[in-house]
């Protein structure tokens, strides 16, 4: 009995996944490898495990590495994924340096107010990305709220481009996923022995000193989870660049979205999938080490 | 004139009217909010003292410290330091260090890079850090160490890297946060001396914050007891234990029997209190003694010196009789709680002079206690 | 450390949050607008919100969304609270490597490759796509989020509890369900909640694998957002909001309440 209890514990999760995450993702590997056909579904080749090892074995032989080498070539694609990479960089150093005051200024915060504090970074989170998202429109556009509260205010003559560039794009990032940054920052930072801070001031330090050499220092584990968590999911980020960057920013996960739903080209669509995923494995890994070695610290 | 208990060496600058003040706080209050942590305290304190704060949680001895490392300004009134106002100055520019209750070793540093901190912080040459650094380590013994982080080390060890931490800039004066709070008993009565040999050593002057009272006793040149925010006495060990200025000094250093009673029969240099309990007690006073007759006073004796007897002594001004409550065997002495026919419990000790007895008291036994007029004290509040 | 709490943290603390609140404040405002414009103010009015109700492709919308989000938000949650169990109980099993990596690779995977993925296994098989195809994707990756919520509650528990259990007569899965799933529910509640706001909010993954007849609330607004801002989407928008606020809200009231009576329960024992 407690066996079964066991296995269904561990079989049932197991076989889901392997049914809809991992078959999936080997499709998807596959299809990369396919040519595009006026069909339904529109690649080529199509193999029916019905038909026999045979009809598999001769499948795998038509398999074309052609998708990644046009992919590769295509200045399109490759512009898209080195500028997918550059606005997530530059969004996680924004998030950063607006992220990090907000988490310092709540960790030290009067120890009754932090939960409510807390509650506030994090109840963003539950509200629907879309929606935040969208929010910006209306601030944004050139007769939106931001410019005719400047323009009111006599700063601007003239509207602010900012809506359908690359910098709306960098405030919806930076909007978006400051939660991130702010709670692993703050939780470090939360727990952090005030005292540390004395002890240099003792021992000499300025009070900017002593921030850089101990504070900043002892939340170093926090910034790069931070820094992780927002450029990972920033590099395919397909709502923000939609519906806030216009049609001269590119991004790859905006690439992929035009290239299955206009386009239709799902070979090449699962391709840019594929290189999108290996390019994501650098950081990913990087940050499981990172999360690794402060658990191991930390013990 | 008597001098009271034993004095380590003759060093006693607060006596000499010619000697100033290494550190002075002058009419210093310090409030958080409503709440007021150090009220009107004045205070000094001479070069190469060692000087304890002594007093539960929350009396303000802390407050005082951090005060003095410029991690807290006073409301009102100044502190001095060689002559010179601290006031303004940041805790970085102070000729001050501390070692904190939680040691603060930085987590990230190695030991040897937390003990050059602050001369790094300083600006001294590299070659020179690295050997005051060992200087240092070999002062506390831990050469061996000197590439171990912190959370390698044992209690006993970070204790030592943080005490190397704070003395190798050689302040003009070290302040101490509890500095034996985290360590085991027996851990900590070996400290005591290598911190008073380290002192005495380094000619520094050491200003130690603890609620421990052997601690305070064994180190200190001088003890300020304190309790809410103000000092109620300073001196040395051996006033403060033998000469307590009030119940609350007499109570928070060691054990103490208190009686109750009403001044009679004032006389130059003694007195008679008569006791609620009904007894007289006849007591020597000081010229300083102020109280008038019928007023409340309290009579304060320690347990070690009342005599214990099974027949009433002869020739003796204060004797009571009870009966045995509780023995507590203790190896060096024996404490014995008597219940005198009262219903007061009185507390004395006899010291285990020899390893046998030949009529050893027991329990519910009828005893006799007795005292000379100079073995207590009258306490006015 | 009140006392450390300087004026540069108070300002940061308050931009910090004025940043994070203003743009949600705006569009809740502006969804009382009267004016069609939605950046011209024309006074109060909730003309939107009737407006709203009697839109009947937004009501289908929600109704298809709210049915989602409860059937794979409850599978999810079984399926996510079983995968908890499995990584912290079981740390030997044959492919425990990659079940591990399958569980927190969707916490990852760039959306738009989770659907893309989905949407070709769904066509592979031949599965018409629609109400259950959006509703098996959003347990796929709502399950992972549950797991690693219950998961970082179950590291924390007490095994001695279930085999004490187990020592008075439970079988394996009644000491579970008597005694460890009481104790881990508020983590499980709130990993259903979590299931529940994913699918709610998802808009890129339903995309790929929703079908005629199926279409989610995400995607409605989606696609009248393009065609540019309207008071009544900013109406969908504010009853949304309210909803998830109104819920983490109670939720972390209920759990205070909860911390406060075991505070008092513990300082009088």
């Amino acid at each position: 009995m407690g066996n079964f209890f066991k296995r269904v514990t561990i079989g049932l999760p197991y076989l889901w996944l392997c049914l809809l995450f991992l078959l999936p993702f080997l499709i998807v590997l596959r299809v990369s490898f396919s040519e595009p056909v006026l069909a339904m579904p529109p690649f080529a080749p199509q193999f029916d495990l019905s038909e026999g090892w045979q009809a598999f074995t001769d499948a795998v032989s038509r398999f074309t590495l052609y998708n990644f080498q046009f992919v590769l070539e295509d200045s399109l694609y490759t512009n898209a994924y080195l500028s997918s990479l550059r606005i997530a960089l530059i969004s996680t150093f924004l998030t950063l340096v607006i992220g990090f005051p907000l988490a310092y200024g709540m960790s030290r915060a009067p120890m009754t107010i932090r939960p409510m504090l807390l509650m506030l970074v994090i109840l963003p989170f539950w509200t629907s990305f879309l929606i935040r998202v969208y929010a910006w429109i209306g601030i944004l556009k050139p007769e939106g709220l931001m410019n005719q509260f400047l323009m009111g205010a006599g700063i601007i003559s003239t509207p602010l481009r900012i809506y359908n560039t690359e910098i709306a794009v960098y405030i919806g990032i930076v909007y978006s996923y400051l939660p991130f940054m702010v709670l692993p920052i703050y939780a470090t930072l939360e727990k952090m022995d005030y005292s540390y801070v004395e002890a240099a001031r003792d021992l000499g330090c300025s009070a900017l000193g002593a921030f850089w050499k101990i504070t900043a220092r002892l939340a170093l584990p926090g910034v790069l989870a931070g820094c992780f968590l927002v450029f990972i999911p920033a590099i395919g980020e397909f709502v923000i660049p939609e519906l806030l960057g216009g049609s001269r920013t590119l991004m790859i996960g905006k690439t992929l979205w035009s290239e299955f739903f206009n386009n239709r080209d799902w070979p090449v669509a699962s391709t840019v999938a594929i290189i999108l995923l290996a390019i994501l494995v650098v950081p990913i890994v990087l940050f499981q080490n990172a999360q690794a070695r402060a658990a191991e610290a930390g013990r | 004139m008597k001098s009271l208990g034993s004095t380590r060496r003759s060093f006693t600058p607060w006596l000499d009217k010619e000697t100033k003040p290494y550190i002075s706080f002058q009419n210093v209050t310090k409030k958080f909010g409503d709440f007021v942590a150090v009220d009107n305290l004045t205070l000094n304190i001479y070069e190469r003292e060692f000087y304890s704060l002594l007093g539960p949680s929350g009396c303000g001895k802390t407050t005082l410290l951090r005060m003095l490392a410029g991690f807290e300004e006073p409301t009102s009134g100044e502190i001095f330091l060689d002559g010179v106002s601290l006031k303004g100055v940041p805790p970085h520019k102070r000729p001050v260090n501390m070692m904190f209750q939680s040691y603060a070793l930085f987590p990230h540093m190695s030991v040897r890079d937390n003990i050059g901190f602050g001369l790094k912080q300083a600006g001294i040459a590299k070659a020179q850090i690295t050997e005051r650094v060992d200087a240092i380590l070999k002062l506390v013994k831990l050469e061996e160490f000197a590439k171990r982080k912190p959370d390698q080390l044992s209690g006993g060890q970070r204790q030592r890297v943080a005490l190397a931490r704070s003395v190798v800039l050689r302040p003009k004066l070290l302040l101490l946060d509890e500095p034996l709070g985290a360590l085991d008993k027996k851990l900590r009565e070996e400290t005591q001396f290598e911190l008073m040999d380290l002192q005495h050593e380094l000619g520094l002057t050491f200003m130690i914050v603890t609620h421990d009272q052997e601690e305070a006793m064994t180190m200190s040149d001088r003890i300020a007891v304190m309790d809410k925010g103000t000092v109620i006495q300073t001196g040395t060990p051996a006033e403060i234990y033998e000469a307590p200025n009030s119940r609350y000094v007499a109570d928070f250093i060691g054990t103490v029997n208190t009686l109750e009673g009403k001044v009679k029969e004032k006389a130059a240099g003694k007195v008679k209190i008569v006791g609620k309990d009904g007894f007289t007690i006849e007591a020597a006073t000081t010229d300083q003694f102020a109280l008038n007759t019928d007023d409340t006073a309290w009579f304060s004796i320690r347990p070690e010196k009342i005599k214990v007897s099974r027949s009433k002594p002869d020739k003796q001004t204060n004797a009571v009789e009870g009966e045995v409550w509780d023995i507590g065997y203790l190896g060096d002495m024996t404490l014995f709680n008597v219940m005198l026919d009262s219903g007061t419990i009185m507390r004395a000790s006899v010291l285990n002079a020899k390893r046998t007895v030949d009529d050893p008291i027991g329990y519910e036994d009828r005893i006799w206690l007795s005292f000379e007029p100079d073995a207590g004290i009258v306490l006015e509040r | 450390m009140n006392r450390n709490w300087s004026i540069f943290n108070i300002v940061s603390v308050v931009l910090g949050f004025a940043f994070l609140y203003l743009p949600i404040v705006l569009l809740i405002v502006y969804s009382f607008n009267a004016s069609k414009l939605v950046t011209v103010w024309g006074g109060f009015s909730t003309r939107w919100y009737s407006e709203m109700l009697s839109n009947q492709g937004l009501m289908d919308a929600a109704w298809v969304t709210f049915r989602v989000g409860l059937l794979s938000a409850t599978v999810a949650t079984v399926l996510g609270t079983l995968a908890a169990l499995a990584l912290v109980r079981h740390t030997r099993f044959r492919g425990r490597t990659l079940f591990t990596g399958m569980v927190y690779a969707p916490l990852v995977m760039p959306e738009v490759i989770t659907g893309l993925s989905l949407l070709l296994l769904f066509v592979s098989v031949g599965f018409e796509r629609g109400f259950w195809t959006v509703s098996l994707a959003h347990i796929t990756f709502s399950m992972c989020f549950v797991a690693v919520v219950v998961q970082s509650r179950l590291v924390s528990y007490d095994m001695s509890l279930e085999e004490a259990a187990q020592d008075l007569g439970c079988t394996p899965f009644e000491a579970f369900y008597k005694v460890t799933l009481p104790v881990i529910l508020p983590a499980v509640i709130a990993g259903w909640m979590l299931a529940f706001t994913l699918s709610l909010d998802d808009l890129v993954i339903a995309s790929f694998t929703s079908g005629p007849g199926a279409t989610t609330l995400p995607m409605k607004i989606f696609s009248q957002v393009r065609l540019g801002v309207t008071p009544e989407i900013n109406a969908v928008c504010t009853v949304l909001i309210g909803l998830v606020a109104t819920g983490v809200i109670i939720a972390s009231l209920i759990n205070k309440r909860k911390m406060v009576r075991e505070a008092r329960i513990d300082s009088k024992v």
